[in-house]
């Protein structure tokens, strides 16, 4: 479970995260949506530590994560763009990863899936982005955590491996664990979401289930639904 | 042939008979001073093993006195110990020492006044105020004599070997520590210092001042205030002389001051503050030289004029050459510099390109001693490098224009 | 953080630019004991290439490291490490790598050459730790500027900046503060303005065993309590620490409080 309490985040003078209040209960997909700039890359990154808030809590499985580190190794992480050391290889990455956490991984089975056989071997640097976004994912679903943020994992993905992954993210609900997506491909967001969480302008516009959004915005599909929000508050 | 050898055999058999006198504590005579007014002039007394606690004894007709078993003079810090008046004066084989201290008088181990041809050798001068003091004395000879006193200060210490208004003098072979100056020459004419050891004298290893037409070759000295200093003085040959390790504040190897015509050849500096230090001097040959680790190799203030630097070695030195003026007239040729980066592409041994010894930071330095501290930096050598090119503050005529490429060895 | 130093370790040992360091360091160890004959003048003509080299080296090669380690620097954001793992791992990793390109770059052409019979062996280790103590420095302000610009151009001219104002400008000043003011007892300021920088305080190590201490000494007397005893080696020494050990404390402080 995921707590954030009241989060605020400014960037010099723009103010990213204006009182985000948020609980993400333990079991399903929940979407992060929400136009350019709303901040939710931010929010994600706070979760993770990697963006100090200014104000506000934020409690992973119950415990406070300032100035922590330990909990980390409960999520699993897939960020934005796939980026990478350029010297290494594919087989020295993932190497490295599994020594720093030092935890069981499935690797082995992912890279089959995914098709990476023929990559391992070959420097980071040298791949294509599609080929670097598996490697992303590879690295973000090895570990059995029990928690999931992916960062727009459709990312140059074609449709096989856009359906391996959803294939995943369902295996992965099914274990129980809370997987937290931000995407701009609705498609993907109507067969996946449990919830939804919207946000504008640094913060929680709407949250709740996909029905839900679309009642509250008097539109049939998640397309308009959303687009009429935006429109509603320019 | 043989009845002389024979009359020279009579005459050394004999000897013991007349003309010598002993001391010794079970002796007869057991003072110094009685044998001395007993003994005819040219008459030989052997001094036996023992301590003699005895001051000014005054020696006022030739006399060999002649030490057995190393005696010793004790003079307990009071007066003279031995003044010699007479000419022919002998003394050898003894230990002297604890001579007075007097902020007065120049007090001595042996004092000689007015005493020619003397010879004074093989003796040792410990704890002494002054050790030998020679007023108006000429043609004598101070030969492998070891002079050594505790010196602190300069005010409350004297000199070891201290010559006065004398001519054609003999100091060979001597040892001289913890003094003020090692020897010291007033007035002296036509004398010779060789192959002496001068070293941990607080102020100099050997000090001319008003003295003409002397030499000394084959000398050391080491670790004094500074090794040597020449003042007002004409015609001095220096070769071969070592002159090493002379550190401190305002140490030089050899400091020269108002001095003319001299030579100074072969010698050997290495690793003192200033190596050569000149306060006007004229037409003074430096040839032959190796200046080694020094701080400053030569330092010229003051007017020099008509000197000439040929064939020296200038080896790893701090600064080469320093000057105070834009001012040159002396001339530097043939010499070799440790610091040159030129080339010789004809390879006859001589650089294509002329050096410049001088540096502008030795410059800087002498005006503000604590820029030292930036020695060898980024910024102190960019300065260096535009100053070579457009000479400002550094004479500009001052070039080695034939600088050799290899160290010379004659 | 052992794992991180040797990460970041093993790419630098890999990358084309620890060659290039190394072998330029071999080069001129063999160059200037070709050209000098002699080891005591190759160490003193080294030294002037040490202070200056290993300054301008080390931040130019940190700054590039840190920038072009960004995604490795994320994505071991996103792993249960400290951020202080993170990078003091980077950093050690990086220092060590050039330090060791320095010391076996020279290290061999010296040994090669008959270092360990040369009374000269003392001066080429102070020499070689002045300039590990000069590498260790500069990555570490490099880091911090890089931690404290996110724009690279902005952080490379800073780091050329830092370099040139120790390299070079800060002697300048330094130099026409003495002259201006050389009426002025000036000893202890001199001593205190060498320790504020670092080349300075390692060129002065270096002069104290290299040059003749008492050269230094000829200016007066607190120099010469200062460079005529242990007092002078020992201090710069310690000095020569703190200027370690405070940009590390920066990197930690601020690595505790950037966004990523």
């Amino acid at each position: 479970m995921i707590e954030i309490k009241d989060l605020h985040k400014k960037f010099g003078r723009l103010q990213v995260l204006d009182g985000v209040s948020l609980q993400i209960a333990d079991q399903g997909i929940f979407a992060i949506l929400g136009p350019n700039g709303s901040g939710k890359t931010t929010l994600i990154k706070s979760i993770l530590g990697m963006v100090i808030p200014q104000k506000g809590e934020i409690y992973v499985n119950g415990q406070p994560v300032k100035g922590q580190w330990e909990y980390r190794r409960q999520i699993n992480y897939l960020p934005q763009i796939a980026r990478f050391p350029e010297n290494i290889s594919v087989t020295e990455l993932l190497q490295m990863i599994k020594n720093l956490r030092s935890q069981p991984a499935n690797d082995a089975e992912l890279i089959e899936l995914f098709g990476l056989q023929g990559h391992l071997h070959k420097k980071l640097g040298n791949l294509s982005g599609g080929t670097k976004q598996k490697v992303n994912i590879v690295l973000a679903f090895m570990f059995d955590s029990p928690i999931f943020i992916l960062d727009e994992p459709t990312t140059g993905l074609d449709p096989v491996s856009l359906l391996r992954l959803k294939d995943l993210l369902r295996k992965e609900k099914e274990a129980g664990k809370t997987i937290l997506i931000t995407t701009h491909i609705m498609d993907f967001v109507e067969t996946m979401a449990d919830e939804i969480v919207f946000l504008l302008e640094g913060n929680i516009y709407f949250k709740g289930t996909l029905d839900e959004l679309k009642k509250k915005s008097n539109q049939q599909d998640l397309e308009h639904a959303i687009a009429n929000i935006l429109a509603e508050n320019s | 042939m043989q009845r002389y050898l024979g009359l020279l055999g009579l005459l050394l058999l004999n000897l013991p008979l007349w003309g010598q006198i002993r001391v010794c504590a079970d002796c007869e005579i057991k003072t110094i001073r009685e044998a001395v007014a007993l003994a005819q002039p040219h008459d030989t007394i052997f001094v036996q093993t023992g301590v003699y606690q005895e001051n000014t004894i005054i020696i006022n007709k030739p006399l060999v006195l002649l030490g057995q078993g190393q005696p010793v003079i004790d003079g307990n810090h009071n007066g003279n110990l031995i003044e010699i008046k007479a000419d022919s004066v002998e003394i050898a084989a003894f230990t002297i020492r604890n001579v007075g201290v007097s902020y007065t008088k120049d007090l001595a181990a042996i004092l000689l006044t007015k005493a020619d041809h003397f010879y004074i050798h093989d003796n040792r001068l410990e704890k002494v105020f002054f050790g030998i003091l020679v007023e108006k004395s000429h043609h004598g000879r101070i030969v492998n004599n070891v002079v050594s006193s505790e010196a602190e200060e300069e005010f409350t210490s004297g000199n070891g070997i201290h010559l006065w208004s004398c001519r054609d003098v003999l100091i060979k072979g001597n040892e001289l520590f913890g003094l003020r100056d090692g020897i010291y020459l007033e007035f002296v004419e036509q004398s010779t210092i060789i192959d002496n050891h001068s070293h941990d004298n607080i102020r100099y290893g050997l000090h001319f001042m008003f003295s003409n037409h002397d030499n000394y070759y084959d000398n050391t000295f080491e670790r004094n205030g500074a090794g040597v200093a020449v003042m007002f003085s004409k015609f001095i040959n220096m070769k071969r002389n070592r002159f090493y390790k002379n550190w401190g504040t305002a140490s030089f190897g050899l400091l020269l001051k108002e001095i003319y015509d001299a030579e100074i050849e072969n010698n050997v500096f290495e690793e003192n503050t200033i190596a050569i230090n000149i306060e006007g001097s004229t037409r003074v040959n430096y040839f032959h030289n190796d200046l080694i680790r020094n701080g400053w190799a030569v330092k010229v203030a003051g007017g020099c004029y008509a000197n000439i630097f040929e064939n020296n070695n200038f080896i790893d030195n701090s600064f080469d050459v320093s000057y105070n003026t834009k001012m040159n007239d002396n001339r530097f040729l043939g010499n070799y510099w440790s610091s040159y980066t030129g080339y010789d592409l004809n390879r006859d041994g001589i650089g294509d390109v002329p050096y410049r010894p001088v540096k502008l930071f030795s410059y800087i330095v002498g005006r503000t001693p604590e820029t030292i501290i930036l020695l060898r930096s980024l910024f102190i050598d960019i300065l260096n490098f535009s100053e070579k090119v457009s000479p400002v503050f550094t004479p500009d005529n001052l070039v080695d224009e034939a600088p050799k490429m290899k160290i010379t060895h004659d | 953080m052992i794992k991180v130093l040797q990460y970041s370790f093993y790419d630098l040992i890999r990358s084309r630019w620890s060659y290039v360091y190394f072998l330029f360091y071999l080069v001129l160890g063999f160059a200037l004991l070709f050209l000098n004959n002699s080891i005591s003048k190759a160490v003193i003509t080294l030294m002037n290439v040490i202070v200056v080299l290993t300054p301008m080296i080390g931040t130019i090669f940190g700054i590039m490291y840190y920038y072009s380690s960004r995604e490795f620097t994320e994505l071991l954001l996103a792993q249960p490490l400290r951020r202080r793992t993170i990078f003091l791992g980077q950093y050690l990793g990086v220092a060590l790598s050039l330090t060791l390109s320095l010391v076996f770059g020279l290290g061999l052409p010296f040994a090669f050459y008959g270092l360990g019979q040369s009374a000269e062996m003392g001066n080429f280790a102070l020499l070689l730790l002045s300039g590990a103590f000069l590498t260790f420095i500069f990555v570490a302000l490099a880091f911090i500027i890089g931690l404290r610009n996110d724009n690279r151009i902005k952080g490379f001219s800073y780091a050329i900046l830092i370099w040139l104002l120790l390299a070079v400008i800060y002697d300048g000043i330094f130099l026409i503060s003495l002259i201006i003011f050389e009426d002025y007892p000036l000893d202890k300021f001199t001593l205190i303005a060498t320790m504020f920088n670092p080349i300075d305080l390692s060129r002065i190590l270096i002069l104290l065993k290299l040059d003749i201490s008492a050269l230094l000494g000829y200016t007066g007397a607190i120099f010469q309590k200062f460079f005529g005893t242990q007092t002078g080696l020992f201090t710069s020494l310690g000095v020569l620490i703190v200027w370690t050990l405070v940009p590390v404390y920066f990197i930690v402080r601020l690595a505790r409080k950037k966004d990523f």
